[in-house]
């Protein structure tokens, strides 16, 4: 590794001048991982909204729901959802959530943001590109959109596109033809952005580390930032090309997933020779990389702010953290099977993707009872972002849990495709990738913005919603012991009928739940404006973005080039001015 | 704040574990010869999972109970023996599991997908297709027509292509709606697809299993208790998918025998 002390201080580009380079077409990295963070929120907002729309439904089938006609006459007749229309919102609200949330706010979000400024950089290596990827996965999400307007609406193959329902076209359903190719095309743009934010990840990472950032004393979360950029360049270089074979099979008369001999309203299709659980191995090799995609950010984050809430570094340290990320990192490339073990693929392939599916659990255990052993003796301050951080701890042990159930062949046959899955899933990457993302709004919301968030709506806002998914995702578990199929947009069956009591609470659980979340969004609008004016370092903390100003200059560190004399987590140092030792600061104590 | 989180946290733990503990909602009775395998094997699985669960969050709990920053300038302590503890914890408790859950989880998932149907069993022939099952017996002869998939034509109930006038064997095969078979008699079923993917579910046998487009998959079981039962389609077809359903029947063999013939007589 070159020493970088002279190449980090080079800026690549002069403050710019005028709203629109500022604010919009800007190069710096901070605005960019502000887009970023704010076309989650969008995201977010719609996608939440839908799976309020969907609970409703799932609870009252027959009631309507006022005004939802003027989004879609044919889908919501009179405010009643059609069972396609209910496919078609359940296919946008898990690709909005997947994609442009859990893939972007902790990774895109706060990584553009802190990364350069943890490692005492100016900007990310390729700020140009930088801008590019954003603004493509701003059309990519523009695209995904675009499908609720057009006549035949999203989709309904559901955020995984199986084919060959998402390759035959809209015999097969409404939404099939154009809103399909819509949603391909979408998810294609996409992974073009994130291709190319991995790779200045990376760069930035390797190359524009200040005088003094070693590998080591790199903070939990550019280590977490840095593997998922790895992961990001592998796994959707395989999305990519799946995607643009998908579209091949619906305008260029391809049959790359569609096999011969299939009959649609009797009528034999014109393809032959295509293999569907083809693009199941293409779309899960992408996609489980891609659960460690939205989780390993929402882990470093979750450690960052540990730390400073506890008081001490992590149990364990950078070391073993790493080491199991990077674990995890690598496993995750061998158990894409799991996800297919009743597809239809060779038996004893589901044998050997059980195997890494089942260790991977123990990386996944040691961190989390490093994060149980750092409370162990520790000083917590009980503010927003540490309230969020331990109850990611607590979440992501219980969706992990569940986990051991599926990973098992054998059990899968009976739990697949329930809501056993459904509660699994949205425990352990949604609500904890959910929550590592509150836990850094709160955390870096001072530094961001100069202004402090609200405490007391910030703890209204924790309990409810730590309390809410409890009382959401748990009663998921029980009724796909039950037997209760996922994706269906009515309960018809003799055996589900008796379980629509369970989904009313889950639906109720889950309104009380939301409108927690309007707080969180008033709370936040409301603070970036009116919030009480942030110091430079509000939680004491340690490193490299806490020892600049609020918000930080353009080049973030005014001219200034850090030197790091000191691990990033020294904290509870007893003799320390505080109880801990700022990574640039040049003091030297017995301890470090 | 710390007690009052320790508080929430054992009152969600506890509750959780309780409603699994109970079984509030659970499995229906079992009525295959693997099933036991694989209830049995659930029931570790939980074992194991639901003492992970009570003693993490449990001892999360705890230590937010006890270790509030009060001010008094204490020092920060290391957990007992550092990370060793934890890594040796998580490596020996975690692979022990893995390892017998592995062992065990084989041979059921064998018993039900690697081990051939025995040579005795009753072959039917399902197809799925937006939004229905058909179940289809050999008739007499023992033998299946072949499907001609350009002679598939649901209006005139042609739901399999069949080509009576040309192909012998297809002459006498029966077509159903729903699946009725014998109890205690091994049953083969081989899956296909006319058009997108399903799936094929009945919660009581313990099976679930695609239908692929494209490939025909073998399934086999043996029902241990008479009744009627529902299968449900598990994978998202299209517009209808929550409506795809279709009713197992499970008889006496000497029912069964009448029922067969009764068809066979249509």
């Amino acid at each position: 590794m070159h020493d970088t002390s002279d190449q980090a201080a080079v800026h690549h580009h002069a403050p710019p001048k005028g709203f629109l380079w500022t604010h919009v077409f800007s190069l710096d990295h901070k605005v960019i991982g502000k887009q970023y963070y704010f076309l989650s929120l969008a995201a977010v907002v719609i996608g939440m909204v839908l799976s309020w729309i969907m609970r409703f439904h799932l609870a009252w089938a027959a009631a309507a729901i006022p005004g939802l006609q003027h989004l879609s006459q044919v889908g919501a007749p009179g405010g009643i959802l059609t069972p396609e229309y209910y496919l078609s919102l359940l296919t946008l609200h898990g690709t909005l959530m997947v994609f442009f949330v859990l893939t972007t706010a902790p990774q895109a979000g706060f990584g553009n943001y802190f990364l350069p400024i943890q490692i005492g950089a100016e900007d990310m290596a390729f700020p140009r590109l930088n801008m590019l990827s954003f603004w493509v996965t701003f059309v990519g999400f523009v695209t995904l959109v675009s499908t609720l307007f057009i006549s035949d609406g999203p989709p309904i193959s559901g955020w995984t596109a199986y084919a060959p329902l998402s390759a035959l076209g809209s015999d097969a359903g409404p939404g099939l033809g154009r809103g399909q190719i819509l949603w391909v095309i979408s998810i294609g743009i996409f992974c073009i952005g994130s291709l190319l934010g991995a790779l200045n990840f990376i760069a930035t990472t390797l190359d524009l580390r200040c005088k003094g950032m070693t590998l080591a004393r790199m903070p939990y979360t550019v280590w977490a930032w840095f593997i998922t950029a790895v992961l990001g360049l592998l796994a959707f270089a395989v999305l990519l090309p799946a995607c643009v074979l998908l579209v091949l099979d619906h305008v260029g008369g391809t049959s790359f997933f569609i096999p011969g001999g299939l009959v649609l309203s009797d009528k034999l299709q014109p393809h032959s020779g295509g293999s569907t659980l083809l693009w199941q191995h293409m779309f899960w090799f992408f996609g489980h990389p891609e659960v460690y995609i939205a989780i390993i950010p929402g882990i470093g984050i979750t450690s960052h702010i540990l730390a400073s809430t506890a008081r001490k570094p992590l149990l364990g340290g950078s070391r073993v953290l790493v080491g199991c990320m990077v674990a995890i990192a690598f496993l995750s490339f061998t158990v894409w099977g799991h996800h297919m073990f009743i597809s239809g693929m060779n038996p004893f392939s589901s044998l050997l993707f059980s195997v890494p599916t089942l260790i991977i659990t123990i990386p996944a255990s040691i961190i989390s009872l490093n994060w149980i052993g750092t409370v162990f003796g520790a000083r917590l301050r009980f503010h927003t972002p540490g309230l969020f951080a331990i109850g990611f701890i607590s979440v992501f042990v219980t969706g992990g849990l569940s986990g051991f159930f599926l990973a098992q062949p054998s059990l899968d046959i009976y739990l697949h495709a329930t809501y056993f899955v459904v509660g699994h899933f949205h425990m352990v990457m949604g609500v904890a990738a959910i929550f590592g993302m509150f836990a850094g709004t709160y955390f870096w919301f001072p530094k961001m913005f100069g202004r402090m968030m609200n405490e007391t709506l910030g703890k209204i806002h924790f309990w409810v919603t730590f309390v809410g998914v409890y009382c959401i995702f748990m009663p998921m578990h029980y009724i796909g012991l039950a037997g209760n199929v996922r994706r269906y947009s009515a309960f018809v069956d003799d055996y589900l009928i008796p379980l629509i009591p369970v989904h009313k609470f889950i639906t109720i659980a889950a309104f009380v739940t939301g409108a927690a979340q309007l707080l969180f969004l008033c709370n936040l609008f409301w603070s970036m404006y009116r919030g009480k004016k942030a110091e430079e370092n509000p939680w004491d903390s340690t490193t490299l973005e806490w020892t600049i100003p609020s918000p930080p200059p353009f080049d973030n560190f005014g001219g200034r080039h850090p030197i790091v004399y000191h691990d990033p987590y020294e904290l509870g140092v007893e003799g320390a001015k505080g109880d801990y030792v700022m990574q640039d600061s040049p003091e030297k104590l017995a301890q470090s | 704040m710390g007690k009052f989180f320790a508080i929430v946290l054992t009152v969600i733990t506890l509750v959780s574990a309780s409603i699994f503990a109970m079984h509030t909602w659970w499995m229906p009775v079992d009525i295959s010869v693997h099933g036991p395998a694989l209830d049995k094997q659930f029931g570790e699985t939980l074992m194991g999972t639901g003492f992970g669960f009570l003693v993490a969050q449990l001892s999360l709990a705890y230590f937010l109970w006890k270790f509030a920053d009060k001010g008094d300038g204490r020092k920060v302590r290391e957990f007992p023996g550092g990370p060793k503890v934890t890594i040796i914890t998580a490596v020996v408790l975690v692979g022990l599991e893995i390892l017998a859950l592995s062992f065990v989880g084989q041979k059921a998932w064998a018993s039900v997908n690697l081990d051939p149907a025995p040579p005795n069993a009753m072959h039917i022939d399902v197809q799925a297709e937006q939004f229905a099952f058909y179940f289809r017996y050999a008739g007499p002869d023992g033998q299946f027509g072949t499907i001609h998939p350009e002679k598939i034509n649901d209006g005139s109930g042609n739901y399999f292509g069949l080509d009576p006038e040309n192909d012998i064997p297809a002459r006498d095969d029966i077509v159903v709606g729903s699946l009725t078979i014998p109890v205690n008699q091994p049953i083969l079923l081989t899956i296909h697809s006319k058009d997108v993917g399903h799936s094929i579910y009945v919660r009581e046998l313990r099976i679930q299993q695609d239908f692929v487009p494209g490939i025909v998959i073998p399934v086999h079981f043996t029902a241990t208790q008479t009744g009627k039962f529902e299968i449900v389609c598990t994978q998202l077809c299209g517009l209808g998918h929550y409506n795809m359903k279709a009713y197992l029947e499970v008889l006496p063999q000497d029912q069964f025998d009448q029922w067969l013939k009764s068809q066979a007589g249509q």
